[in-house]
């Protein structure tokens, strides 16, 4: 580690004075606006998962058409390791991408460090006025904007249609629910009810938000994950294993839980619409309409799922901020949204796009759409996407078995307070 | 005999056995090096200085560049770490570099409050004990194994060359490769180890789910990458002990344990003293096994001190340069005090190190 950072800071070095000495003329000659017309090349690197990405590199490689000097690189960065690349590459500027794909709870954390180019006012304005306010409110820092929302999502609870006609048991609304219906498809069918992502916090919130908790209060500068609302959704979590209504693994999760639902070997699973396209791959969904998708189940207190998605940021040491910028404007234009809604089912941000008939027809969209709605918003601080990695620490050792719900919680609780100093 | 002598001496005069050491380390050793010895020790003054500088120089021209290389790769990077760990840097305050625009470091200098927060807090010393278990598990095993099958493979058989072959080959395997097909075969759903126990009838096994068995599988793990290495090295000492050896102790009537235990155990001492060392240290500080298959899973159970410093600079944010790099140091100081604790305990059984 030592060596890891006095190299990245060599590294970071060299690529200063390399970047010194190129940099002036390089603006001059691949520059961004030479006479009005955009030229040069714009690097993405996006997030998106197997079976979304042919279909985003075909929307990207297609901002040529429009401005033939352009040249767009994809780069497709798998989601797990990305912000730590992109935090690499930002904090070096050797290699840097001019665009990124930051899930929503990275876009303060890259801000408040510096390294991400402000939105023109324009766009800035457009975006208050044509996107959902939900969406917009995640490119915020601190009152000035840093990105365009590209997709906006939320968890839902996929289901397998004839597995639950089967057993003779109606979409579930609550995790009570959940439980008879594990039951009765267990004895029907010998599968598993619900596969629970055990190896990602991102899975856990709908638990505690159904307990009527959360993570954070941010406005009070308050940690509540410990509270008691947060140790119920802990013992929620182990509760839905143990009494067998769940099956769960600690490694691999995204993997597993995807072959579990496509092969049928597990009937319901909570997902977002980034698991559609993915899904329809599987045996079980070959008739598209035997996926059914249904809110997240309840907790004690209510039904609550976390507002997720996807903005397009421009990485504020980029030599081509102009083509970049004109880059993601046309990335979360109305017509992208739509093709990406049509053939990925994800949703779009702009508020005009679910007029489109393409958006209208699309089942899923439609399903999501009012669940977005209704999404929890999460606290917008650069500390958002840290919370993650300490909670599935604790979150995996309650599920497994290896801490008391408890524990667990007041776990949780004092690493957030070693990520929020000051923090009650 | 020898044995005896410096023990006896050891208990005698620690210090003197040092000097006894020394010296007939010296008389091993190239002139250049004895040259430098004398050189830094400055026993022989300033004069002798010169006198060996002015023998030596070409020596020594050649050494420059590799200390020079060793420096900026190694030193430099060292002694910046042990600064770093001295002060409050993290990612929101290190200088850093956006286009155009430079960001001046604002970090400062907060003397030992980072060891102060490391030592006392709990983490430090799970972390500590499971990588000691994880440590001598690894390394007994791999030895255990690696000495057994070296035995094995020294004798004349047919088709030795293909089993050599076999046994050699998860060394030659990339590293990440090897962990990411265990870890395939570790998928306690769709993984081949359960479906075989599923066709034995026995219940699948959650290979990586549960902190115990995590454990038992990245030791599993560590040590099928290790073994080779063990294998080939105590190969090559067994081939080095001469034959004549066994033939004089078999006319003699030796049973073959005996053989084992008085020729070929004494035989290896050397070869086996080295491998232990080395496997140790990388045992102690391997990072991709643990992080590749488990990511320090379920949990925290399977985290070791490196897979921990990792965590500190790269998973939270901002990111904890200064943490890191005091778990850096840490690191470095153990496996330090273990080399020189394990280098006095050879020396007092009579090994020249």
């Amino acid at each position: 580690m030592r060596r890891g950072i006095a190299a990245t800071a060599l590294v970071a070095t060299l690529a200063l004075a390399a970047t010194a000495c190129g940099g002036d003329d390089k603006d001059a000659a691949g520059g961004s606006k030479a006479g009005g017309e955009l030229s040069g090349t714009v690097t993405w690197w996006d997030t998106s998962n197997d079976a979304e990405k042919a279909s985003f590199q075909k929307l990207a490689e297609a901002f040529t058409a429009k401005h033939p000097k352009v040249t767009v690189k994809y780069v497709n960065v798998p989601y797990g390791d990305a912000q730590n690349k992109v935090k690499n590459a930002f904090s070096s500027g050797s290699e840097a991408p001019d665009v990124i794909r930051a899930d929503v709870g990275w876009v303060a954390d890259f801000a408040s460090l510096g390294y991400l180019d402000e939105v023109p006012a324009e766009t800035a304005k457009k975006i208050d006025a044509e996107f959902l306010s939900q969406a917009a409110a995640s490119g915020k820092y601190e009152g000035k904007t840093y990105a365009v929302p590209q997709v906006i999502d939320t968890l839902g609870l996929f289901y397998n249609k004839k597995m639950l006609a089967d057993a003779g048991v109606q979409p579930p609304k609550t995790l009570e629910e959940v439980k008879t219906a594990a039951a009765a498809i267990k004895s029907k069918t010998g599968k598993a009810g619900l596969y629970l992502r055990g190896d990602d916090s991102y899975w856990f919130l709908p638990l505690i938000y159904g307990e009527g908790g959360d993570l954070v209060d941010a406005k009070n500068k308050t940690v509540t994950v410990d509270n008691e609302a947060g140790v119920k959704a802990f013992k929620t979590a182990r509760d839905l294993v143990t009494s067998g209504a769940a099956i769960t693994n600690a490694t691999d999760g995204w993997t597993n839980m995807q072959t579990a639902f496509k092969s049928g070997e597990a009937a319901m699973m909570i997902n977002g619409p980034w698991a559609v396209a993915d899904s329809f791959a599987g045996d079980q969904f070959k008739d598209k309409a035997n996926l059914g998708i249904a809110a997240v189940p309840a907790g004690s207190v209510k039904a609550g799922a976390p507002q997720g998605g996807h903005d397009l940021a421009v990485y504020a040491g980029s030599k081509n901020t102009a083509a970049a910028h004109a880059f993601v404007e046309y990335m979360t234009s109305q017509e992208v949204q739509v093709q990406s809604a049509k053939e990925l089912s994800l949703l779009p941000t702009r508020t005009a796009a679910y007029d489109q008939p393409d958006v209208k027809s699309s089942e899923m969209v439609q399903f999501f759409k009012p669940a977005v709605d209704k999404a929890v918003e999460r606290a917008w601080i650069p500390e958002n996407g840290s919370l993650f990695e300490p909670l599935k620490v604790e979150y995996t050792k309650a599920i497994t078995g290896a801490s008391s719900p408890e524990d667990a919680a007041k776990a949780a609780g004092v690493e957030f307070r070693k990520i929020l100093k000051g923090w009650k | 005999m020898a044995a005896h002598t410096s023990q006896s001496v050891a208990k005698a005069a620690g210090d003197d056995v040092e000097n006894d050491v020394a010296a007939r380390g010296r008389s091993r050793r190239t002139d250049s090096d004895s040259g430098n010895r004398g050189g830094s020790r400055g026993a022989k003054g300033a004069s002798g200085l010169r006198r060996a500088l002015g023998t030596h120089w070409y020596a020594w021209a050649m050494v420059a560049p590799v200390v020079l290389v060793l420096g900026v790769i190694i030193g430099w990077p060292l002694v910046r770490g042990i600064y770093l760990s001295l002060t409050d840097a993290n990612e929101r305050n290190v200088s850093r570099t956006i286009g155009v625009r430079h960001i001046e470091a604002t970090y400062e200098f907060i003397g030992l409050d980072n060891y102060v927060d490391v030592l006392s807090d709990p983490v430090f010393l799970q972390r500590l004990v499971w990588t000691v278990v994880w440590t001598v598990a690894c390394v007994s095993i791999t030895f255990t194994l690696g000495l057994a099958l070296a035995n094995m493979l020294n004798r004349e058989f047919r088709g030795r060359a293909a089993y050599r072959m076999a046994l050699i080959l998860p060394w030659a395997v990339p590293g990440f490769v090897s962990v990411f097909a265990w870890r395939f075969l570790f998928n306690r759903d769709n993984g081949i180890l359960n479906k075989i126990l599923d066709g034995g009838g026995i219940a699948a096994i959650p290979w990586l789910d549960d902190p115990t068995w995590a454990k038992f599988s990245v030791v599993a793990v560590n040590v099928w990458l290790g073994v080779p290495f063990m294998m080939v090295a105590l190969l090559g000492g067994l081939q080095s002990i001469p034959g004549e050896l066994y033939e004089a102790a078999e006319m003699d009537g030796a049973s073959a344990w005996q053989r084992f235990r008085h020729i070929t155990l004494p035989g290896l001492r050397a070869v086996s003293m080295t491998v232990i060392l080395l496997s140790t240290i990388w045992t102690f500080n391997m990072f991709p096994v643990i992080f590749l298959l488990t990511r320090g899973g379920p949990g925290d159970s399977t985290e070791i001190l490196v897979t921990q410093a990792f965590r500190e600079a790269f998973v939270s944010s901002p990111r904890d340069f200064a943490g890191s790099a005091t778990w850096g140091v840490l690191i470095l100081a153990l496996l330090m005090i273990f080399a020189l604790v394990y280098r006095r305990s050879l020396r007092k059984q009579g090994e020249v190190w």
